[in-house]
């Protein structure tokens, strides 16, 4: 089965049905950025982009997904410089020990590109104004947990990517 | 000090190792390639209490399958000095969720499968997991934390309370609640001939390495343990966890490297918790809020494999000065899951009853919460106090509860007042001169997300004179000078008095390296030192579904010198985000019939998400506690967790009129009263 990873392309031979995407990039892949914290999708840490949209990756099993392309952590950021939004985590100290991060960035990622096409959340009212306001923001970032709670600090560094 | 220029200490450096977590570069301890290595899975008891006779394995999985191990075949353990790492060694079942056997397969998805497949014959016995202030083999601990007595007594508590104008008389019950580090629990084992190496998810490489050479029957610098990056830990990595010495074993008889990380389910039973605590708090006063007598009991669980006691009452014995006061401790071993650290242990239920009792206290005679407990506050916490109020905007409130309506909700403020002990524990570090290339300091630290790694580096530039760029940190492994375990907000104190004498000893010698060993000069350290705030919330309650939001947070602390502004605040405000967890979403359910953790996973255990926080701040005094230790300062990894719940629900009463006594602060609790 192929897998396009980062722009790098996999054959991957062998592969075990039970075998989650996350395990694939993890284990095989030895793409550690993308994290295990349930292996339930209950706390996002194993979020990536697949075909450009935000997944929980530990929720997809990776035979489903012939000929997929996938984003991770490692592959934001174009020749050494950091993505905007991993600038700024950076700058705004919106992490603390790290293991949430890579999954808090790319769902930020994938949520700013959803704001972009004009989605509403849950809490977008009809005369709404401002997609990323504090609240929508908090809002449409709430399938990632952050046990050292950096939200406070994450909500400033993803407002801030939008306008670079 | 040494270098008057010295100005990297205080400065809002950004963490050193940011750029490798944002990336994904940086590794945590299941992130080791190994040559063919195997991945273990623990099968957990299903009872909880009981005999396991046999392990009896469906050949139809042995092909994946490379040993499963039960007390039956494992291999023999040494005893260490906690009975909860001799695993497999016995055929007693002491809780629900107990490794009782390991299975170790070539892969992952071969080894979960064989672990659900296994069959067990077991004996279950007549179990009993529920903790009641009645419990007939209550007892009291001899200790509730070694050096601590579970009693204390001064003055006539009794007669005090007697004759004393205004009384409170509550008890206050809070749940068992689950550390939930995002990172699981995780060990990567191999041996290199008879030395064992562990990637392991710890807070205590040093510490580590000790123990489980204590149970492999080696010495500690036989065993290296590495925890370059951890994935938080807040308590429960704080010593050595089964799975570290089950993915020993398994490696020992494969002789393959082993991974073993828990799947979150079973961190609810084999790394710890806080036990849940029932406190009834008696307070006596004079009618213009003098405190004349406090009375707080507890009333606490523990496992049968091992007595660790929650100590709520502790924090009560030096948080306010009061002529009489008692203090006591009863705790009972339940077939039970042992119970461990969680940030703020002891401190963070005991605020909950002696804060929540003093807002009662206030109600009773009209006084503002804040001028109730300046009367009785230090300069530190008095300060405090004082511009926190100002900070928040708090004079001017109308004390009454149930005056603050804006649509569907009602608005209230609440505030309570923390403290938590100013710990140092001996630690050793070493420097080196390496001529253009700077200084490399090493420490076997482990940085879990406080930001331990940026602060040695910013103190070592100061003591040196050199810029923060030629300090090279090196922490995270047990095979550098032993260090102190990364807990009870003793982590900058301990290790940097470490590093600034081995800095000084250096530049005093001229040499090219200096080792410095502070047991000596920690032992003379006063202990009765404490950090000291105050939190104030304001919440909104949805009079119609009874929802509780906290729309305002916000900390003020006298925590000594504040050594990284930027890293510090992070850690207040992390402290207070796992505080509205407590006050309002947290809790494990244990079920009595199954004796199981009900709730045991990440969407069905709230802890606090994106949205349930709002407006959040802290703020210091930084004010250095220069006699302390050289850099002044006082812990503050755990102080935002405590008192922030009670601020939370001292608030929820001011908006509602409600006063929960048992939380978290559930809107069903709430809802009947509305
Ligand atoms: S690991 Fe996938 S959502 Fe938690
Ligand atoms: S930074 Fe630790 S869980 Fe988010």
């Amino acid at each position: 089965m192929r897998l396009t990873v980062n722009g790098a392309q996999h054959h991957l031979v062998g592969l075990d049905p039970r075998t989650t995407l996350l395990d694939v990039l993890r284990e095989r892949l030895h793409l550690t950025g993308a994290k295990k914290g349930c292996d339930h999708g209950q706390c996002g840490a194993c979020t990536v982009l697949l075909d450009g949209r935000r997944v929980n990756s530990c929720l997809i099993l990776a035979i489903t997904q012939p000929d997929a392309r996938v984003t991770t952590v490692e592959g934001l950021g174009h020749r050494g410089e950091p993505h905007p939004v991993q600038q700024g985590f950076l700058e705004h100290d919106g992490f603390q020990c790290g293991y949430c991060t890579p999954g808090q960035i790319c769902s930020a990622v994938g949520m700013l590109d959803e704001v972009a096409q004009g989605w509403p959340s849950a809490v977008t009212e009809s005369d709404s104004e401002d997609l990323l306001a504090d609240a929508e923001i908090r809002e449409r970032m709430s399938g990632n947990l952050c046990r050292c709670g950096a939200y406070p600090n994450m909500v400033p560094a993803i407002r801030e990517a939008a306008g670079r | 000090m040494t270098n008057t220029l010295s100005r990297a200490v205080g400065s809002p450096l950004a963490r050193l190792e940011g750029p490798a977590k944002v990336s994904g570069a940086a590794r945590y301890a299941a992130e080791y390639p190994q040559d063919q290595m195997a991945y273990a899975w623990i099968v957990p008891s299903p009872v909880p209490r009981g005999r396991l006779d046999a392990v009896l394995t469906d050949p139809a999985e042995e092909d994946d399958v490379l040993v499963v191990l039960w007390h039956g075949n494992a291999p023999h353990l040494e005893k260490s000095d906690d009975p909860e790492l001799a695993v497999l060694q016995s055929d007693r079942i002491a809780y629900r969720g107990q490794p009782v056997a390991l299975v170790v397969a070539r892969t992952l998805e071969g080894a979960r499968r064989a672990a659900q497949v296994v069959q067990l014959d077991i004996t279950a016995e007549d179990h009993d997991v529920e903790l009641r202030a009645d419990h007939p083999d209550l007892h009291t601990p001899d200790e509730v934390v070694p050096g601590v007595p579970a009693d204390t007594a001064t003055g006539d508590v009794d007669a005090a309370l007697a004759t004393a104008p205004a009384t409170v008389d509550v008890t206050y019950s809070t749940p068992a609640l689950h550390n939930n580090p995002m990172e699981p629990h995780a060990t990567i084992a191999r041996w290199d001939g008879e030395d064992l190496v562990l990637y392991d998810s710890n807070q205590h490489p040093s510490g580590i390495a000790k123990t489980l050479g204590t149970v492999f029957g080696l010495p500690a610098e036989r065993v290296h343990v590495i925890a370059e990056h951890i994935g938080g830990g807040f308590g429960s990595k704080g010593s050595a966890r089964p799975n570290a010495v089950l993915a020993a074993m398994g490696s020992w008889v494969t002789g393959r490297p082993v991974q073993l990380a828990l799947p979150r389910q079973a961190m609810f039973s084999m790394v710890g918790h806080r036990a849940p605590t029932v406190q009834r708090i008696r307070i006596g006063a004079s009618l213009d809020g003098e405190l004349t007598a406090i009375d707080h009991e507890s009333w606490t669980q523990t496992s049968r494999l091992f007595e660790f006691v929650e100590s709520p009452g502790v924090v009560t014995r030096s948080m306010y000065p009061v002529p009489n006061l008692r203090t006591s401790h009863r705790v009972v071993p339940l077939d039970v899951p042992t119970p461990r650290w969680m940030r703020g242990p002891g401190e963070a239920p005991g605020m909950v009853a002696l804060e929540c009792a003093l807002d009662e206290l206030a109600i009773r005679l009209d006084l503002d919460p804040v001028e109730l407990r300046a009367r009785s506050a230090n300069p530190g916490y008095l300060s405090c106090l004082r511009r926190g109020a100002e900070r928040f905007g708090w004079s001017g409130r109308d004390n009454r509860p149930r005056q603050r309506r804006e649509g569907d909700w009602w608005i209230g403020t609440g505030m309570a007042g923390a403290t938590y002990p100013a710990n140092a524990m001996p630690s050793t570090a070493r420097v080196r001169a390496l001529g253009h290339d700077g200084y490399e300091v090493a420490i076997g630290a482990a940085d879990l997300g406080t930001g331990a790694r940026t602060i040695l580096a910013q103190i070592a530039a100061d003591e040196l004179g050199v810029p923060v760029d030629d300090v090279h940190i090196r922490i995270g492994d047990s095979t550098l000078p032993v260090a102190s375990v990364a807990g009870g907000s003793s982590g900058s104190a301990s290790w940097g008095w470490a590093v600034t004498g081995a800095c000084r000893a250096l530049r005093e010698s001229g040499d090219d390296e200096a080792t410095f060993d502070t047991t000596e000069l920690v032992g003379k350290m006063p202990t009765d030192r404490h950090a000291y705030g105050a939190h104030f919330a304001e919440v909104r309650v949805d009079a119609v579904t009874g929802e509780v939001r906290v729309s305002r947070l916000f900390g003020m602390y006298d925590t000594g010198r504040i050594l990284n502004p930027r890293t510090a605040r992070s850690q207040f405000i992390g402290g207070m985000v796992m505080g509205i967890g407590m006050a309002l979403h947290e809790e494990s359910v244990l079920d009595p019939a199954l004796g199981a953790w009900v709730n045991h996973d990440l969407a069905e255990y709230h802890i606090p998400a994106h949205a349930d926080v709002e407006q959040i701040d802290a703020e210091w005094l930084d004010e250095p506690a220069a006699d302390l230790n050289p850099m002044g300062a006082k812990g503050i990894g755990e102080i935002g967790i405590v008192g922030s719940p009670a601020a939370i629900v001292n608030a929820v009463w001011h908006a509602t009129g409600v006063r929960i006594r048992d939380l978290p602060v559930r809107l069903d609790k709430l809802l009947p009263s509305l």
